[in-house]
């Protein structure tokens, strides 16, 4: 084999501007799929990474209906104390959850004693949340990061609000709200915090103690809206949401229905959308580099077996087997497609090295500075590799066929 | 026992519903270790002939029998296996590998075709390149060797696998005459040392001269019987 591979080297080098032209074309693909597959990885993780450490969490779990009714944020939706129990035992025994944090949540009234106008409020366990939400608290603003979340009498309010209403740090506002039963009732909160606004939901929500949240809606008991999951392992997404499923099917309603739903970030988010886009423009890019391929190395390869038909007929005539002769069209294909992949690879890696050097940042919504930091994995890597190199074959087996079945009286009368 | 044995050997290739008879019923035998040589004008089926001794093609009538074996039950993949293990080939246009060297050019068949252990493979080679008086321009390519050198490679290489039987269609026609004399007599001189059959094929009436048994070959037809010294004419 060393010594087809050899000869086929050969015969690749006989013909050095077309073979390096090739090459290019197949680098040039190769670094262009893998530079985009970094960076637009890079920006996917990152505004993933945006939504479900800041404001979604991996998983929610929500009394069923809650979510379509999302916006009136109903209290007649809330989870009971019972189910809220099953669910947190539920979420023990999955090994890949690493934390969650419940959430009463509801609309009020929020006023600065000389303006009001509507929030959306987030009743929190503030260590719970902060662990379930890792980037919550980098969204708050500067001087207000250290310390606890918030504490009971306090408020975090969003920004627009706070600009809007002029509202600054240590200010008393009061929400008012409206429970279960139709009873007004209000409360004094300081400001702790003003958390900067994220494109997405959770743009307009502002935070309270969850413990405050229940006295306001004077909900006795530990009733919760929704439960933010985080996960050890967010690659496993898919399962735990089903493992979660089957663990909450035993809970049903009057009708004998499922009481619960499981979401993942992806249902809650109109990001997820943009996220597939991204997975769709990385597989158009990856359709380019396999026509790309498959179009040089075929076109290269059809011009060799016929430039070199009377060799063809030669080696035939001396006893060369047509499977010895597809054997080495085809290595030279190969060649073509691992020496393109190996330089392609080389150059995209040092690229990548460059922009992490370089940390480009960019605006996201309220943020400055998310920086970008293009990786690509080795399975990455090894998965576009075998493509382009399966592909060049796959391009040069048609040309190998023709040359191996040649009729060699044919191949060595050609002119 | 004949190494070729013709028996009304007949080839018509056939161009749509026109049948083009190239070999009409042709007779003859060839001996191991001579020196054979077909004549004809152009047209006259000597290509034809040879490529059937080769098996590169196929009679459509009568047998062809080469070393034994008839030539018609081969199939593409036996035949070139075959055609590896006991056939060695001079082209006319020296048909030499342009990327190889003479050494490799000469050790090609024993890689691609025989598989001999890279030992053996060297001292075959190296001996080959001594008897064609190649050794010192082993590292050559063929656009860096005049007609004669590389048709001397293509004569060792065509004996590099210990073939039986050298076909050889027109080796000479691309030469000055005093190269092709040369390699007429390079040609004998390997037949000497190694026993193997040549069987070539020319018109250059010198050259034919050098055969020990010549065919005349016109329109297809050979005339019955063959023996040594002689020139059979139809």
């Amino acid at each position: 084999m060393s010594n087809v591979l050899k000869i086929a080297a050969r015969n690749l080098l006989r013909y050095q501007r077309r073979t390096l032209l090739t090459s290019l074309l197949i680098v040039i693909g190769m670094v262009a799929v893998l530079l985009f597959m970094s960076v637009s990885g890079s920006f996917k993780a990152i505004m993933i990474g945006q939504f479900t450490d800041s404001v979604l969490g991996h998983l929610e779990v929500h009394r069923k209906g809650y979510v379509a009714a999302i916006d009136a944020l109903p209290l007649n939706l809330n989870m009971s104390p019972q189910a809220a129990v099953k669910v947190e035992e539920a979420l023990k025994q999955i090994g890949d959850v690493e934390t969650w944090s419940p959430r009463l949540k509801f609309g009020a009234m929020f006023s600065t004693f000389v303006e009001t106008t509507s929030i959306r409020i987030n009743g929190i366990d503030p260590q719970r949340e902060a662990a379930a939400l890792p980037l919550l608290s980098g969204r708050l603003g500067a001087g207000q990061k250290s310390g606890p979340l918030l504490a009971k009498g306090e408020i975090i309010v969003p920004a627009l609000l706070a600009s809007g209403m002029k509202v600054k740090l240590g200010d008393t506002v009061v929400l008012v709200t409206t429970n279960r039963d139709g009873s007004v009732n209000g409360k004094n909160f300081t400001v702790r915090g003003i958390m900067e606004g994220l494109s997405g939901p959770g743009g307009r929500d502002g935070y309270v103690h969850i413990d405050d949240a229940r006295e306001l809606l004077r909900i006795p008991d530990a009733e919760v809206s929704e439960y933010v999951i985080r996960l050890k392992d967010m690659t496993h997404l898919n399962a735990v949401a089903k493992q979660l499923k089957q663990a909450l099917e035993g809970l049903s309603n009057t009708e004998g229905k499922p009481l619960l739903e499981v979401h993942t970030w992806a249902d809650l988010s109109p990001f997820a959308n943009i996220a597939r886009m991204i997975d769709v423009l990385t597989l158009f890019i990856k359709i380019m580099l396999v026509a790309i391929v498959l179009v040089s190395v075929m076109n290269v390869m059809i011009m060799a077996v016929y430039e070199r038909i009377r060799e063809i007929g030669t080696i035939s005539a001396i006893g060369t087997s047509p499977g010895k002769i597809l054997s080495l069209f085809l290595c030279e294909g190969l060649m073509l497609g691992v020496a393109g992949t190996l330089v392609g690879s080389v150059i995209s890696m040092i690229v990548i090295y460059a922009l992490n050097i370089w940390k480009i940042s960019f605006v996201f919504g309220q943020q400055q500075t998310v920086v970008l930091s293009p990786s690509l994995g080795l399975g990455q890597v090894v998965a576009i590799a075998g493509t382009v190199i399966v592909v060049a074959a796959l391009a040069s087996l048609q040309p190998a066929w023709k040359a191996s079945r040649m009729d060699p009286i044919t191949a060595l009368r050609h002119v | 026992m004949s190494l070729v044995r013709a028996e009304n050997l007949t080839k018509t290739y056939r161009f749509g519903d026109i049948a083009v008879p190239a070999i009409k019923g042709v007779d003859f035998s060839i001996d191991p270790a001579s020196f054979v040589c077909f004549v004809g004008p152009s047209g006259s089926g000597k290509s034809t002939l040879l490529n059937m001794i080769g098996c590169l093609d196929q009679p459509t009538g009568g047998t062809l029998k080469v070393l034994g074996t008839d030539i018609a039950t081969l199939d593409r993949r036996a035949a070139a296996r075959f055609r590896g293990e006991n056939i060695g080939f001079v082209f006319q246009d020296f048909n030499l590998i342009p990327v190889l060297t003479a050494y490799e050019n000469i050790e090609y068949p024993l890689i691609m075709v025989q598989e001999w252990p890279a030992k053996k493979r060297r001292q075959q080679v190296l001996r080959l390149l001594a008897a064609v008086g190649m050794a010192d321009q082993a590292n050559k390519r063929p656009d860096q060797m005049s007609g004669g050198q590389k048709q001397r490679v293509a004569v060792a290489r065509a004996l590099v696998s210990n073939a039986k039987l050298v076909l050889a269609d027109e080796p000479t026609a691309n030469l000055d005459h005093d190269t092709a004399y040369r390699i007429i007599e390079l040609m004998r001189k390997m037949r000497d040392e190694f026993g193997t059959t040549f069987v070539f094929s020319t018109h250059d009436p010198k050259i034919m001269g050098e055969a020990e048994l010549t065919f005349v070959l016109e329109d297809g037809r050979i005339p019955d019987g063959a023996g040594k010294g002689e020139t059979h004419h139809v």
